[in-house]
């Protein structure tokens, strides 16, 4: 995660957080910016309502080339349940590695760039992810990550507006469509996604030009420079899942909720079903569910039940029925916010729970996902 | 005014009714704060004892009793609106006010100057 050293390893634009007076904190092995003078609560009301940036350099930008395209697509098949082989060209498709035992290794973003696959990885995972994949894939395929580019994300309600006086191409893009264009002089890498729920995109830029993209796009009114508190809180409203935390190794994609993700093609009776590690496991899933399930939870109180706060069914007595995995203050909702995994059995929409906060059972109820309405452009 | 390394604030009136609250820094320090729970009024506190919970965006936290005494009033409106804390901490958003059991508990606490240099 971290240079042999220990040190910690900073991104093309530390200069120009420290600049902005962002508090910089450690985070999977990088020194980054947690919050800037606005503070996280502003931060997260001013993505919502207009456009934030966010510096999301230390996340693992990988490129899988083989002989044809074809051959790319079909072998990263191998680690994750997910239909890359029917991903088009300029389309890009969550997915997630698993692991023998049907657990989340890590989730990621596959894009299909024509004549190679880009995949983009988190930060703690990206060393375990890139073995994995040299591991299983190469020679067929080479696994080259990508160190000479930073990776900014553009989020929010004005983040169209912002960036098409840079391209006007952006406007022709949809949710989740990938495309190259030049921006600022330099051969941009551009997705429409992001992980606030926001519109927006990602834009993967050549380092050298990362500092002047960056100040061009904060020079917009609408846009504000964003830290790492507020987007988890972004996140968390959003449902999206914090890798370490609402999924890991010990959770299975039907017990995350996130068999969406799982194509058709890749599930029992489809044309590619399985050939993924933990098949069998997660295909068990499947047919019988898990006794755990993903929830958001909403506590009916202003406390925020934050992760690790146990769930109980009742308001005193009886075993834990599950835990929160994320939980906070939610500014857009206006009150605390989380996500956690109870019984299966309770994880109807509406159920009463009690979450034990500083010992006292508070009520919570189970709750639809996302807690705000997504903007995506479809 | 006195203040304590755990960033509150005390200022006594004539009656021996001491009100507390928290920093400037100490505010600044917690970030946007989105949930207080406050004591409530009558009960009897130890110095030390925990008394209110604050959480901010980030984390929650306690604040501690300065000194013994009785709750004898307690600010409900950083309890509706807890975002006063950040606005202004070391006026309107005061946390409760204690009868002091004995007021000479507060001269071990810091005056202005040595809780300016304290937070460096």
């Amino acid at each position: 995660m971290s240079d042999e050293d220990g040190a910690l390893k900073r991104t093309p634009l530390y200069d120009l957080h420290v600049s902005l007076g962002a508090k910089m904190v450690p985070f999977a092995g990088y020194e980054m910016p947690v919050q800037y003078p606005l503070g996280v609560l502003k931060e997260h009301q001013h993505t919502r309502a207009r456009a934030g940036l966010f510096d999301v350099s230390h996340m693992g930008q990988v490129v899988l080339r083989a002989k044809t395209p074809e051959m790319a697509r079909a072998a990263l098949e191998r680690l994750v349940p997910v239909d890359v082989l029917g991903l088009a060209e300029g389309r890009q498709r969550y997915g997630f590695f698993t692991n023998d035992y049907g657990g989340i290794e890590d989730d990621l973003m596959i894009a299909n760039r024509g004549d190679h696959l880009f995949v983009v990885v988190n930060a703690a995972c990206k060393a375990a992810d890139i073995a994995r994949m040299r591991a299983a894939l190469e020679p067929e395929v080479t696994v080259k990550e990508i160190t000479t580019r930073a990776l900014l994300a553009l989020q929010g309600p004005a983040a169209e507006a912002v960036l098409a006086e840079h391209h006007p191409g952006v406007r022709e893009m949809k949710f989740m469509d990938v495309e190259t264009l030049p921006i600022a002089g330099a051969e941009c890498w551009i997705s429409r996604s992001g992980y606030t729920g926001e519109d927006g995109f990602e834009i993967s830029v050549p380092e050298a030009a990362a500092v002047d993209l960056a100040r061009a796009l904060l020079a917009h009114d609408e846009v504000e420079a964003i830290g790492l508190g507020a987007r988890d809180s972004l996140r968390l409203e959003a449902g999206l899942c914090l890798y370490g935390h609402d999924i890991d190794a010990d959770t299975t994609p039907v017990s995350a909720g996130l068999v969406w993700a799982m194509q058709k093609v890749r599930r029992p009776g489809g044309d590619r079903e399985g050939g993924f590690p933990g098949a069998a496991e997660i295909f068990g899933d499947l047919a019988e569910s898990t006794a755990q399930r993903r929830v958001g939870l909403r506590p009916e109180g202003r406390a925020p039940m934050r992760e690790g706060v146990e769930i109980f069914a009742a308001e005193s007595g009886g075993e834990a029925v599950g835990r929160v995995t994320s939980g906070g203050f939610g500014p857009t909702v206006g009150g605390p916010v989380a996500m956690g995994y109870v019984s299966t059995a309770l994880a109807a929409e509406g159920t009463l729970l009690y979450g034990e906060v500083r010992g006292k059972r508070l009520p919570v109820k189970v709750a639809k996902l996302p807690f705000v309405a997504q903007g995506f452009k479809r | 005014m006195k203040y304590t390394e755990e960033h509150e604030w005390l200022e006594a009136d004539d009656d021996g009714v001491v009100t507390v609250g928290i920093t400037a820094h100490a505010a600044e320090q917690l970030g946007d704060v989105v949930f207080v729970e406050l004591p409530e009024v009558g009960t009897s506190v130890n110095k030390d004892d925990e008394i209110v919970v604050i959480e901010s965006v980030k984390a929650a936290s306690d604040i501690l009793a300065p000194i013994d005494g009785e709750i004898v009033e307690v600010n409900e409106a950083i309890v509706s609106e807890p975002g006063k804390v950040n606005d202004d901490p070391e006026g309107d958003a005061w946390f409760f006010k204690i009868k002091a059991e004995e007021l000479g508990q507060m001269d071990d606490y810091m005056d202005e100057a040595a809780y300016k240099s304290f937070i460096g």
